[in-house]
């Protein structure tokens, strides 16, 4: 082996914690980085490069924040049977070939789903309620003029269909019940466990929905699910709160139907280019806009520490995975 | 009825103008206000008062104007009405209770997670450009909090059912414990203020409930805590608040109505953990609407000798 070759005492040391502690790869792009390396290099030996002598010998990829996972670089990992994710979409990993290779993959779903819940809705009130416009206007000094401040809108009663029922979406679900919303989904599967509605077409979800929330993952059939067939089936008193993908909607389209008056307002935590976002939006009272983190607390993210160390461990020990996303 | 005179003591939604005037005969204080002829002529004709949480009848209105029956509040607060004189005269005194219960309570939920999550920051961040330079900060999660609510009575309820989806631990503090409540009840604020994390003022305010948050109740929610106000300005102590805010012996708050509306202490203006509303907390249409056609209805009731609909006194 090139190691033993390679006279440094440093490389002498890992080749002997190599038969101690289970082997790890480290894939982060940068900027993206793990916070908490200490805690895995008591468990796991820790080597953060494709290039590394022990690539080929790696069996589990943990993958830092959005860094891509693509087919070259699975090519570079011929023992590899488990990504371990630290965000809660995987749109970043080639499923394609880890289902052709037989590699799991987890996410960070239930450690973010909580606050995405709690995130869409804070959108979906202040959008409704014009929350930060309001805050806008006080802050401006306005109110004294408040007579013609115009009205909000009501949420209880409203009909919410929301666009992907997983983790965050069953979260969303179960809050606005307390709220007197009425709850229907689009899904790829009809969930049996739900009483919900279920709408196959997302044209007739929106048609009988007042406000859509999309928490979906972003894959090849969802690209653009949301265009302006979409919107103008959801109609001029609609409300669209998308915390999944930016490009899970149509952003041009999105632009034009806000400008137009098509649909009533948005909450966007995501956009197609982030960081960049369509100026147009910045002129408009009835967008909230949001830098992409619904999900960014320090509890989701001590959470996504067990979470991963939970998923590594599990999967040393034989044991389930804790958050396997479903690769069909 | 058109012949019926009322007397509207601060501006309303236009539909609710719209529907008194279909009906009766409309004066509007400030417009005539300026007038004092005119008002001198009408003040015996004045049969009713519309008033709102901000300006409603009191006792120098009531004195001025004898043939007074009836003041129906465009609101669920009735503190700016002097209760004891309307009683002196035999006044009927009306309120809008119920209808606005949800919308109030779906606010203060609103209000939390703008707060916690600092929503509106986040708009002016990326508003401003500023997300092209560099990443937002993180920022407190509001799901599994500890939630305690000052006073359970429609709003408070309201807000516990909510609030509990949210996976929050629900206690609280009222004049006298809920029996059907299964929620924890602390018979001292200060208990309620330390066992919470966010502390929610929903109650009505009253000579007791003045400033009923005051610095005490601040320190016992301590640094991690957020207050969110969505009952009326004075229940609490302002000043305590504003120092509390800008020393970071609070960590944020929420608040929709305040001691002097529609002026908001100048400090607060430049705070990010602060979220202000221009007391909107029952302004949607689908309330206003409903808040409306209930004055109308207990004004039409008052005039047909019929039982209004929500009385006060």
């Amino acid at each position: 082996m090139k190691a033993s070759l390679d006279g440094s005492n440093q490389s002498g040391e890992k080749m002997a914690a190599m038969d101690e502690l289970p082997l790890v790869l480290v894939h982060a792009l940068p900027p993206f980085e793990i916070s908490f390396k200490g805690r895995l290099q008591s468990r796991f030996q820790l080597i953060d490069s494709l290039d590394s002598t022990f690539a080929p010998h790696v069996s589990v990829l943990l993958c830092v924040g959005p860094s891509p996972v693509s087919s070259d670089t699975l090519r570079h990992l011929p023992s590899l049977q488990c990504i371990v994710g630290s965000s809660a979409g995987v749109d970043h990993i080639d499923l394609a070939e880890c289902r052709r290779r037989g590699i799991t993959v987890t996410n960070a779903g239930p450690s973010f789903c909580e606050d995405g819940a709690d995130f869409a809705i804070g959108l979906l009130i202040d959008v409704l309620r014009r929350i930060s416009a309001a805050d806008r206007y006080v802050r401006a000094g306005l109110w004294p003029m408040k007579g013609d401040y115009p009205l909000g809108s009501k949420l209880g009663g409203k009909r919410v269909g929301i666009v992907g029922l997983g983790n965050i979406g069953s979260e969303i679900a179960k809050r606005l019940v307390a709220f007197g919303c009425r709850i229907a989904y689009n899904s790829r599967n009809k969930k049996s466990s739900v009483s919900f509605p279920y709408y196959a077409n997302i044209c007739n979800l929106a048609a009988n929905s007042d406000i859509l929330i999309i928490c979906c993952a972003l894959t090849k059939e969802t690209h653009h699910l949301i265009n302006k067939d979409v919107m103008t089936a959801l109609g001029k008193e609609g409300v669209i709160i998308n915390v999944g993908r930016g490009a899970l909607i149509n952003e041009k389209e999105l632009v034009q139907c806000l400008e137009q008056g098509q649909i009533r307002g948005a909450g966007l935590d995501v956009f197609e280019n982030e960081p960049d976002v369509p100026k147009e939006l910045f002129e408009l009272e009835n967008v909230v806009l949001s830098p992409h983190k619904a999900i960014a607390t320090p509890e989701s993210f001590a959470s996504l520490q067990e979470l991963i160390v939970g998923n590594l461990e599990a999967f040393f020990s034989n044991k389930p995975l804790l958050s396997p996303v479903n690769l069909e | 009825m058109e012949n019926i005179c009322v007397l509207l003591t601060y501006p309303v939604p236009e539909y609710l103008v719209q529907e008194l005037e279909k009906r009766f005969t409309v004066f509007k204080f400030l417009e005539v206000a300026s007038n004092p002829q005119l008002l001198r002529e009408i003040s015996n004709s004045i049969r009713a008062i519309v008033g709102t949480a901000v300006c409603g009848a009191d006792a120098g209105f009531i004195d001025a104007l004898p043939k007074l029956e009836i003041v129906a509040s465009y609101s669920v607060g009735f503190d700016k009405i002097d209760l004891v004189k309307c009683k002196e005269r035999g006044i009927t005194v009306t309120n809008t209770p119920d209808v606005l219960t949800d919308d109030v309570a779906d606010s203060a939920i609103g209000l939390a997670l703008a707060t916690l999550r600092r929503i509106c920051v986040c708009d002016r961040f990326v508003r401003s450009g500023k997300w092209k330079k560099g990443e937002f900060e993180l920022t407190t999660k509001f799901s599994g909090k500890s939630v305690g609510i000052v006073g359970l009575g429609r709003r408070g309820s309201a807000i516990a059912k909510r609030a509990e989806a949210f996976g929050s631990s629900i206690s609280y503090h009222s004049r006298s414990e809920k029996q059907e409540s299964n929620y924890k009840y602390y018979s001292n604020i200060i208990d309620l203020a330390t066992s919470c994390q966010i502390l929610f003022v929903a109650c009505a305010l009253t000579k007791e409930t003045h400033h009923i948050v005051d610095r005490k109740v601040i320190d016992a929610l301590g640094p991690k805590g957020i207050i969110i106000n969505i009952g009326r300005g004075a229940h609490i102590d302002e000043p305590e608040l504003m120092s509390a805010l800008l020393e970071g012996r609070l960590a944020g708050a929420g608040l929709d109505v305040f001691e002097h509306e529609p002026e908001v202490p100048e400090e607060l203006l430049g705070l990010e953990n602060v979220v202000l509303q221009p007391h909107v907390g029952s302004d949607t249409v689908e309330t206003s609407v409903a808040m409306s056609d209930l004055v109308i209805d207990n004004l039409e009731a008052c005039f047909q000798n019929k039982p209004v609909l929500t009385p006060v006194i």
